[in-house]
């Protein structure tokens, strides 16, 4: 049961991290600033200023 | 006891392992289970997995579990995070598997189901796992800097301008490729492309869901998207069924083309984040959810292939694509065995989430294996189809003729019996007007995608739902592709004309954004343009160019590996990169060569420029057919001598090095100790 638990962090862990909720949080941690409408709107304007991931085809 | 039980384990896995293969490899004449194919996969990664990535891990690399990575040292919170090897592996996987392993399978099905197989197979184990990992591992070493970067610095200036310019050349065509594959899977299909244009609006809710109403929930907001977008797959069925709703979405290849020409610039060059962050993050939960429901259906199926083992079409004569079985099935599957664009995430953002050195396999090796699975899936999902189906969705009206009756006859002729009469039954089971001439890929991969979903969830009425769900998800994630691709190349373009003119290279520069996506757009848009027109469906002359560029990229990479594997005195063992480069140099060097000058206007683009120049009557556009065949002889042979300069570069440099005129050294971040292994040891 606990391995079992374990795995279902893990997975939720890489699903935060692959869609982004883990680096919002990093951001939230790094700059002192609370979840918000405006903390995000901050987040997503810098990650997305930046030049892009490429995705492979 | 337990030495032995792991000793016996894997005796048992290498025998199951010959046995799959030559059952696949040996059976003629008789249909096989396609869990013939999932064995001989899934036993081939694990023991190059086991073996082979280990022996270059501990003897080639010869990694160092005590060296801090750059995530550690550079820890910033930001691009640099020391993270969860199974997180890094789920990020860079998501980050590697596109259509691109969906699709080259489906085309390279043509030669039958054994040299494609064969080629994943080999060319992942010992080709593209190896230069994910060896390149993750070098750019880790070197404090995550990119490829075209570790090229200046081991190989030489040259060597970075060359890699800097077949990054930009494959994106281009990266593009191009992929985004004819969208126009060909929705010309004429109201159901598809009324479901594409509803992930706008479904985005824009999920933007403001994402931004207004839960900040940063992204995993809920994309779970209510992809639940949007499954009722938008059932609402199209009555969209297709009312004439009205119909007209509106019905739309012809040069039209689809213009509209995703403009979404491109528009994607690069406005402001629209609140549509592109959330359409980003559902394709890349659509496109997760649907390969692990892929790869149940084939295990609760387990389907048997109609497709033979070999076809005819090994001499050449193929209608998918002209060319014989080499080296065009090797270029027509490089994503799934060797993607040179694999090397450009393995010295992006993955490096930078690196822990320790020793996860570097899991994760380069690893990943790379995943993916070639997800192209072994492919390759069932087209091979499940009867021939005569398949054939007759994938080849060109060019070929087969334009009309039902003339395509099903000359397929039929081939020896793939198919009736008009049966192919309209099956558009009509899956909610089309026609399959006939739906080159591409990308919709005979839908069928077989849909026949396994159907079949193994036991309802041949969700036939129609299901294929639209594959093409969606196909279509859905090409698009962010573009968006995303139509960026970086915006940005390379910036990078390279702000040292002609400064004001150029200003990111936040309005007019240089508009110019430089405007120049971006304008080259993806002119194959783009170029395909739609081509009467032999356009796939036929760019998929062998877009692979020739993507395997050419990791010509590129393999050098870049074993000029650093020379210099750091492991000669011995540069064999590993060596073997998979000189394969790639005589794939990629007769590929274009004979797309060049092939005789056999079919293959080569100046035989069909010349076939058409003397032509006694021509037709308005022969003039610009004409160019382009030109053209692409020209783009075809301006990558491969891009390619062959760094060849020569590199064996001058190893020759240098070898020979003791050059001193051996490397451009390695200095040895700091990690503090993560007395953590763990505590």
């Amino acid at each position: 049961m606990k391995k079992l638990h374990q795995v279902g962090a893990t997975v939720l862990a890489m699903l935060r991290e692959i869609f982004d909720e883990a680096a919002y949080r990093r951001f939230l941690q790094r700059t002192g600033k609370s979840c918000s409408r405006a903390s995000y709107r901050e987040f997503l304007h810098q990650k997305l200023n930046v030049k892009p991931r490429p995705r492979c085809c | 006891m337990k030495r032995w039980g792991s000793i016996l384990a894997w005796v048992v896995v290498s025998l199951l392992c010959g046995l799959a293969v030559a059952v696949i490899a040996l059976h003629r004449g008789e249909s096989i289970n396609a869990m013939w194919l999932v064995v001989a996969a899934l036993c081939s990664y694990a023991l190059g997995y086991r073996f082979y990535s280990k022996f270059l891990a501990a003897r080639v690399l010869a990694w160092d579990q005590l060296r801090a990575t750059p995530a550690e040292r550079l820890d910033n919170g930001r691009d640099f995070v020391p993270t969860n090897k199974w997180v890094v592996f789920g990020h860079h996987f998501a980050a590697i598997a596109g259509p691109g392993p969906l699709v080259g399978p489906v085309l390279a099905a043509q030669f039958g189901y054994l040299p494609g197989t064969l080629w994943i197979l080999a060319g992942a184990v010992f080709g593209g796992c190896v230069q994910d990992f060896v390149i993750l591992f070098f750019s880790v070493r070197r404090d995550g800097k990119s490829l075209t970067e570790i090229a200046r610095d081991e190989v030489g200036p040259l060597g970075g301008v060359v890699a800097y310019l077949a990054v930009i050349s494959i994106i281009v065509l990266i593009l191009g490729v992929t985004a004819l594959i969208v126009v060909n899977a929705l010309k004429s299909s109201p159901w598809g492309a009324f479901t594409i244009a509803m992930t706008i609006p479904i985005a824009l809710l999920m933007g403001v869901y994402l931004r207004v109403l839960r900040p940063g929930k992204v995993l809920e907001g994309s779970l209510l998207g992809f639940v949007l977008v499954l009722l938008a797959i059932w609402g199209g069925q009555w969209v297709a069924e009312s004439p009205t709703l119909a007209r509106y979405f019905t739309f012809s290849a040069p039209a689809l083309a213009i509209l995703i020409i403009v979404y491109g610039f528009a994607a690069s060059a406005l402001p629209v984040w609140l549509l592109l962050a959330p359409r980003d993050y559902l394709s890349t939960f659509v496109k997760l959810g649907t390969i692990a429901a892929l790869a149940l259906g084939i295990i609760a199926l387990r389907p048997t292939l109609h497709m033979p083992a070999l076809t005819r079409f090994v001499d050449g004569t193929g209608p998918v694509l002209a060319g014989k079985i080499f080296p065009f099935a090797f270029i027509t599957i490089a994503c799934g065995a060797v993607s040179g664009f694999h090397s450009l995430i393995a010295s992006g953002t993955t490096p930078k989430l690196i822990r320790r050195e020793t996860e570097t396999r899991l994760v380069g090796y690893g990943g790379m294996a995943a993916e070639s699975f997800v192209a072994v899936m492919a390759m069932i999902a087209a091979c499940v189809l009867q021939p005569g189906v398949y054939f007759a969705i994938s080849s060109p009206a060019g070929v087969v003729g334009s009309a039902p009756a003339t395509a099903a006859a000359t397929i039929s002729s081939w020896g793939f019996p198919v009736s008009a009469a049966g192919m309209a039954s099956l558009a009509q089971e899956v909610g089309e007007q026609t399959l006939f001439n739906r080159t591409g890929g990308a919709p005979a991969f839908a069928v077989g995608m849909a026949h396994i979903f159907a079949h193994s969830l036991g309802s041949r009425l969700l036939m129609a739902i299901w294929y639209h769900f594959a093409i969606m998800f196909e279509a859905l994630f090409i698009l962010s592709i573009l968006d995303a691709g139509t960026r970086v190349g915006r940005f390379m373009f910036q990078e390279a004309l702000g040292h002609v003119w400064r004001p150029l290279g200003r990111t936040s520069w309005y007019p240089s954004v508009l110019f430089n996506s405007g120049l971006i757009v304008a080259a993806w848009g002119y194959f783009l343009w170029q395909g739609v027109r081509d009467p032999l469906g356009g796939i036929n002359s760019l998929w062998p160019l877009f692979g020739t560029a993507n395997q050419l990229l990791a010509t590129v990479a393999l050098c870049v590996a074993t000029t650093i594997l020379m210099k750091m005195g492991r000669a011995r063992y540069s064999p590993v990169t060596l073997i998979p480069l000189g394969w790639l140099v005589a794939v990629t060097f007769t590929a274009s060569w004979q797309k060049i000058y092939s005789p056999n206007p079919r293959i080569g683009f100046l035989a069909h420029a010349r076939q058409l120049a003397a032509l006694p009557v021509r037709a308005p556009e022969t003039a610009r057919l004409i160019f382009n065949d030109r053209l692409d002889a020209l783009v075809t042979a301006a990558l491969v001598m891009l390619v062959l300069l760094i060849v020569l570069e590199s064996a001058r440099e190893w020759i240098r090095v070898l020979s003791g005129r050059k001193p051996a050294g490397v451009h390695e971040a200095p040895f700091v100790a990690t503090r993560f292994v007395a953590e763990e040891a505590s």
